[in-house]
């Protein structure tokens, strides 16, 4: 009987960190110091606003778009999306969030926001409490989530439970994240119009 | 069969809220005075809190420690990177003495707690 030859599906190799997209941090890194250096108005104004922007749109587009239509995707497709997208968030978002709170606190400084009193100075301190609330979700749940998925899919055999209520935390952060960059939006226009 | 670990995770988010915690109070009291024993004792917490999670760390048999450092190391870098950027913004904004030291401090709590977490969040699940 002859041999048959059984071709099973390769799974996409999975990098952790995608080395090709460290350049670019470093180049965003490096003009963000610049930025700070240099204490102008515009460029503070374009990494908070761009950074800000990128950051809370994503959030909100992975919350509302992109997980709802995960969740319909076969376990086959959904992997095959989160090897690929995964890794890119890695880098992605610890950027955006460096670039926005970093260049946003030298603007806040900048225009004197940080001398405002109180009750004004209210809207910057739920600012703060907003973001430090987005930073624990993001570096305590997320982030760790997201790596240890990585990690876990890059195993002979991936353990789809582990894989499974690892991205579940996700799902039930959605929610905590949504409304905080909505509360993010409304406060950073409000600043923006006094 | 399922291995219970002891609470490393929660604890080290825990230690990441209290960090946090401070920064708030610091920044929402600007121009103010910081508020020194405030922040030492959130920052005092925070560490007993991360003291707590190596020894919980260190105690665990059978674990996978090589994926461990890996994950941990090469977090601790890319976390030096942003957390330099934030103390270069301090310095230039004039931060000095103690409200300067707590800062660097709670930085450097984080430094600890972050890595920790990330590491252990991986290598958990090493099997």
């Amino acid at each position: 009987m002859a041999d048959v030859l059984v071709e099973t599906p390769s799974r996409p190799k999975i990098q952790i960190v995608p080395l090709r997209g460290l350049p670019i941090v470093a180049v965003v890194f490096a003009g963000l110091v610049a930025t700070i250096a240099s204490n102008k108005l515009w460029p503070l104004e374009f990494y908070h606003v761009v950074g800000g922007g990128l950051w809370t749109a994503l959030d909100l587009f992975l919350g509302l778009v992109i997980g709802p239509i995960l969740a319909k995707m076969s376990v086959p497709a959904r992997a095959e999306f989160s090897a690929r997208f995964m890794p890119k968030m890695l880098l992605i978002m610890p950027t955006l969030v460096t670039m926005t709170l970093a260049s946003g606190w030298q603007l806040a400084r900048l225009v004197g926001n940080l001398e405002v009193a109180y009750p004004k100075h209210w809207w910057l301190t739920a600012s703060f409490i907003v973001v430090g609330v987005m930073a624990v979700i993001a570096i305590g749940l997320l982030e760790p989530a997201n790596i240890a998925v990585l990690f876990e899919m890059r195993k002979p055999e991936p353990n789809g439970e582990v894989i499974a209520k690892l991205m579940r935390r996700f799902v039930y952060t959605a929610g905590i994240t949504g409304v905080m960059q909505i509360a993010t939006l409304v406060i950073m226009t409000r600043l923006a119009s006094w | 069969m399922v291995r219970k670990l002891p609470p490393i995770a929660e604890i080290a988010v825990a230690a990441m809220a209290l960090i946090v915690v401070g920064g708030i109070t610091l920044a929402s009291r600007l121009p103010h005075p910081a508020p020194l024993p405030v922040l030492v004792a959130l920052l005092a917490a925070a560490a007993v809190l991360v003291v707590v999670d190596v020894v919980l760390l260190a105690r665990l048999r059978d674990f996978a420690w090589a994926l461990f450092f890996t994950v941990a190391k090469w977090t601790l870098l890319a976390y030096t990177v942003m957390y330099g950027i934030l103390e270069f913004t301090f310095v230039y904004d004039h931060v000095t003495g103690s409200t300067l030291a707590v800062l660097t401090l709670m930085l450097a709590v984080f430094a600890i707690d972050v890595p920790l977490l990330f590491g252990f969040s991986v290598a958990r699940y090493a099997g």
